[in-house]
């Protein structure tokens, strides 16, 4: 896993206890998700007992990393005045039991390129002390 | 056996504001407008209502944005002496309708005032909300998808409908059908803020926003109020006009509150809703002679026809083809007002201002052939409701 210099400055959250693993857990070059030790779910965001079989063993754990693309789209409308159109959002879901649905950007490919089941690898933008997770073509450097 | 209390209750009364599509005039009143009408509508005087309730939440003392009018502003200015009153989230925009079903059930209240006001052409929009160059600190939910470049319904509901497209073969051809049988429907009512027919090719060019959906399919924001009396049956005043009573209600959330992570992605909130609403009736989709659909964006009128059993997923395109059974004179007519794509974003209020006078027979050149059963429905995602009115 990488992480790259900012390109673009991206809106980013505060953090607080609920989020903090998700948001700042990327330093390690790791991608962290809520995870039940007694079920093996993984779940997003932060929910403190598993919904699945009510557990409270819960805590982040880091994940491969490996995901696939769900869906995606090409966004036209200029939300942003410093972001050229269009650019993707694609939604990705990641390998482990889930499901874990992430959203990501992935600036370096063409928009027509991104397509459902394309398998796709975490990286991180840093911005801070916000490691911002992305996904790109699994193989890409 | 179980009492489902929506069937011993009555919408009374139905009235709306004028709708701008620029602002004009303060939403706030606006919304008492729509209020009054929709007290005059139901033959009962201000004194008579003894609850109040809106969607969702709205500050006091703040009479524009989206949520333009909080229930205790309107308490105030129409001088009511309440009973019951409520603002709050719950499940989809028709919440304060099951809300107050429920308060007439419970015995607090004979007439709830419910309401939907909106101002959201008084302040910044959407699109122009991040124009001056400051980034936001996303909260909430917004933190997984602004921080992507996402800040808008647009861009996580055209996630489900990419899918959903790819697994059903819906095209936008065919969905185009809901945009443009809307605005020739739209002709029709004065109150429509956009009138002018719009072709299949017109779609075609539209300017994109986000893929799969074009200008047309989003839609349009206004300042205007639609409102609601709803009635225990027993206490409104005699009177030659039909009655519209509630035949059932759905408000369920089985999975998740979630716009990403259901199971059933890309199913929503509306499908846990829409089974509900069938689960405590007789009646079927068959039984529709309209249907009044949310349409925020026009897949999701798409998904709550899957979703109330009116089509099958698969199936959906070739219904919608050509127009003509989704036309006022077709097999069901839908969103016979021009909905919120055309007459303007309510919110599923006109949609249920227009189910009730379409019930009525009181829709005008709209009026579709013996109105009998409609079915309405407010939101997509995280929350979904449906109401289904007949005419006793």
């Amino acid at each position: 896993m990488t992480t790259e210099s900012v390109s673009l400055a991206r809106p980013l959250p505060a953090i607080n206890e609920m989020n903090g693993y998700f948001w700042r857990g990327g330093a390690d070059g790791r991608l962290h998700i809520m995870h039940c030790g007694d079920c093996d779910l993984y779940f997003h965001p932060y929910q403190s007992f598993c919904s699945a079989c009510h557990s409270a063993n819960v805590a982040p754990a880091p994940v491969s990393g490996r995901a696939t693309v769900l869906s995606s789209t090409i966004n036209h409308q200029p939300w942003f005045p410093h972001v050229p159109v269009p650019y993707v959002v694609a939604l990705v879901e990641l390998e482990e039991r889930g499901p874990v649905r992430l959203l990501t950007n992935m600036f370096g490919e063409p928009v027509d390129a991104i397509v459902p089941g394309m398998l796709v690898t975490v990286h991180f933008e840093q911005h801070g002390d916000i490691f911002v997770p992305l996904f790109r073509p699994a193989g890409a450097a | 056996m179980t009492t489902y209390f929506e069937k011993s209750c009555v919408i009374s009364g139905a009235g709306m504001s004028t709708m701008y599509r620029k602002p004009q005039v303060y939403p706030f009143n606006l919304a008492v407008d729509a209020c009054r009408n929709a007290i005059a509508d139901a033959g009962l005087e201000i004194g008579d209502i003894d609850g109040i309730a809106c969607w969702p939440h709205a500050a006091v003392h703040v009479g524009h944005g989206s949520s333009a009018a909080s229930p205790v502003d309107i308490k105030n200015s129409l001088g009511l002496k309440l009973n019951w009153f409520e603002a709050g989230m719950g499940p989809g925009q028709f919440a304060s309708i099951a809300n107050a079903i429920g308060a007439i059930a419970a015995g607090y209240c004979n007439h709830v005032l419910c309401y939907r006001a909106e101002g959201e052409r008084w302040v910044p929009m959407y699109g122009s909300a991040f124009a001056d160059g400051n980034l936001p600190t996303p909260e909430g939910f917004n933190q997984w998808t602004t921080p992507y470049f996402a800040p808008s319904a647009a861009t996580w509901i055209a996630l489900h409908a990419d899918l959903h497209m790819r697994q059903t073969g819906l095209t936008r051809e065919q969905m185009a059908m809901i945009p443009i049988n809307q605005r020739k429907n739209a002709a029709l009512n004065p109150n429509a803020v956009y009138r002018e027919p719009i072709t299949l090719d017109d779609y075609l060019a539209a300017r994109m926003i986000t893929t799969p959906f074009c200008i047309f399919d989003c839609d349009v924001p206004i300042d205007g109020a639609a409102a609601v009396v709803i009635s225990r049956a027993d206490a409104v005043p005699a009177s030659s006009r039909p009655t519209v009573r509630f035949e059932a209600v759905g408000t369920a959330l089985h999975e998740h509150f979630s716009w990403f992570q259901r199971r059933d992605f890309p199913n929503m909130a509306m499908n846990d809703a829409a089974k509900m609403l069938w689960s405590r009736t007789d009646l079927t989709p068959d039984d529709l002679t309209s249907a009044h659909l949310y349409d925020g964006f026009s897949w999701l009128t798409v998904l709550w026809l899957e979703a109330l059993g009116i089509t099958r997923p698969g199936e959906t395109g070739a219904f919608l083809e050509g127009g003509q059974r989704i036309a006022l004179d077709g097999l069901l007519p839908l969103n016979t007002n021009g909905g919120q794509l055309s007459e303007g974003r309510l919110h599923a209020f006109n949609h249920l201002v227009e189910a009730v006078r379409q019930l009525r027979g009181e829709a005008g050149d709209r009026q579709v052939a013996d109105a009998k059963v409609a079915v309405c429905s407010a939101g997509g995602g995280v929350f979904g409701s449906a109401l289904l009115i007949v005419r006793d």
